[in-house]
């Protein structure tokens, strides 16, 4: 019995091995990189780096547009998941299916389906021009990012929130009905509350890919709009200049822990698990 | 009435706003004309061009071949270390578990940056190879992450009661447990095959320069600007994701009815 415990033991070995060697050991050598510089010693420059004005401008143009998407995320989400809640038909389950299949189309092909729509010569000018109406000028502005960043998002942030909505119990609701409770209270006092978790994951699974992308704003944001993923993917593929490419992303983890930290305290439940 | 009704514009608005994108490139993919505002007749021409195109098709076989190879590792070892990860002492549990979050929730340019990081110390020769590398590494943790449920909900006295019987630990493992894991095994290998296949961000950093998965070629082509055949790939993607959920869908349905 002693040897079969053992052998119990063994068997995650090569996951420890793996986990070692492909996520701590590389963790590491982002810190070394980030507190080093080109000649191997210690510096605290590339972290400082952020205060420089083209840093810090990237940084917060991505913290404000990150978010607001999420923001429109949230209006948009929780509406949605309300109503798909209270749809408990046969469907169901293809209801749900039907609101997270864009979710399976390859992200890139979804950002570009927004640019050949958005652009100056694309489809929705296209036929505003056919309704001789003026055209619109979205595309390379912020309000094109956000759009591709709530349209990319959107279904991180419906899943969790219907997750722990649809895990409310009726009863309440039907209590709170028969105590004479309207619709606004029902909604503030039972279902806002007990769908807490279910927010606060959908609001982490939406900031930190929208905060940290650099894919959205190079696609639909032009070359002029520079988020701090696009400063950093930069100094790793044009500048070649890793130290403070790794800085720059130390402070960016920072960003990620104080979220990571926020949903551990809210979300015990794991409504971060979508499928 | 009125709120039914509000109701169901919502969810058809949304689904335009979901859909509506989509559709277009769907449209835009039998469109004759180069010019995306106008509709120059139908034709099937991209598609033929995707065909022969053998960039993008390369792409095509590399990802695919990429999110098999994966997925399966990932799965074996996901599946063995969720095992293992349950016969730990609560302390050692919670490291791992804690450890095996981290690619889960760092931004992806960060596990990106820091795989590249570890590739190039190491003397690795980026192509392929590294590619995989880096997806198993995401992979893993939503494999275990979909065993460990199950395992959790398992009855061991099944598994006690093969050992009474005579089963050797190994066979009443592969009698017992592992059938019972299955379902969770299952959606985890589908989640690795999917992130896989979607990927774009982590293999942008890990891949050489002449390898290429559909991510990373879509996204070089399109900063010289879109070419139809991209259109012509994304409808025969959509199909596919949509036939195969549909499949998926519909399975545990006629289950049911039996």
């Amino acid at each position: 019995m002693r040897r079969t415990k053992a052998l119990k033991k063994m068997l995650g070995l090569p996951y420890y091995l793996w986990s070692l060697f492909f996520i701590l050991i590389p963790l590491g050598m982002v810190f070394y990189y980030g507190l080093t510089d080109r000649s191997g010693s210690l510096t605290f420059e590339n972290i400082a780096a952020i205060v420089q004005a083209e840093h810090a401008k990237a940084l917060f143009y991505a913290l404000f547009l990150a978010l607001i998407a999420t923001a429109i995320c949230l209006l948009l989400a929780y509406p949605l998941a309300l109503i798909l809640n209270t749809m408990r038909i046969s469907t169901h389950s293809f209801t749900i299916l039907i609101f997270i299949l864009p979710m399976w189309m390859n992200f890139l092909l979804r950002t570009i389906a927004w640019q050949t729509l958005l652009e100056k010569t694309g489809v929705i000018n296209g036929i505003l021009s056919f309704l001789h109406l003026p055209p619109i000028h979205v595309i390379n502005t912020p309000h094109a990012i956000i759009l591709g960043m709530v349209y990319n998002f959107l279904p991180f942030m419906v899943l969790p929130i219907y997750n722990s909505i649809s895990k409310i119990d009726r009863s309440i609701v039907n209590a709170a009905e028969d105590l004479g409770a309207n619709g606004p209270q029902i909604l503030l006092r039972i279902y806002l509350p007990l769908s807490v978790p279910g927010i606060i994951s959908g609001i982490t699974m939406v900031f930190i890919p929208a905060l940290t992308t650099f894919v959205i704003s190079k696609l639909l944001g032009g070359s002029k709009i520079l988020l701090i993923g696009n400063v950093i993917e930069e100094e790793f593929t044009l500048t070649s200049n890793w130290n403070l490419g790794s800085g720059l992303s130390i402070v960016l983890m920072l960003f990620i822990i104080f979220n990571m930290i926020l949903s551990a305290i809210f979300d015990k439940e794991g409504e971060s698990n979508y499928l | 009435m009125i709120k039914t009704t509000l109701k169901k514009i919502y969810l058809i608005l949304i689904l335009i706003f979901l859909y509506a994108p989509i559709l277009t490139l769907i449209v835009l993919s039998f469109n004759k004309s180069k010019t995306r505002a106008k509709w120059g007749g139908f034709t099937l021409d991209w598609y033929a061009r995707l065909f022969r195109n053998e960039a993008l098709m390369g792409a095509l076989w590399n990802t695919l071949l990429i999110a098999l190879a994966a997925s399966v590792i990932s799965t074996l070892i996901g599946t063995v270390a969720a095992i293992a990860i349950m016969h730990l002492s609560r302390k050692g549990r919670t490291v791992v578990l804690g450890i095996t979050n981290i690619p889960m929730l760092n931004a992806e340019i960060v596990t990106g940056i820091s795989l590249m990081l570890l590739f190039i110390s190491f003397g690795f020769r980026f192509g392929l190879g590294t590619i995989l590398l880096a997806h198993i590494t995401f992979c893993i943790p939503y494999v275990i992450l979909s065993v460990m449920p199950r395992l959790r909900s398992l009855n061991p006295y099944t598994y006690e009661a093969a050992l009474d019987l005579g089963a050797s630990p190994l066979y009443g493992y592969v009698k017992i447990v592992i059938p019972e894991l299955m379902p969770g095994i299952a959606s985890g290998f589908l989640m690795a095959f999917t992130m896989s296949i979607d990927d774009f961000i982590i293999t942008h950093f890990t891949k050489g320069a002449g390898v290429d998965t559909l991510s990373t070629k879509i996204y070089t082509e399109v900063k010289k600007g879109i070419k139809p055949e991209v259109y012509a790939l994304s409808t025969i993607i959509f199909v596919t994701v949509l036939v195969l959920l549909l499949l998926i869908n519909k399975a545990p349905e006629k289950g049911e009815k039996k």
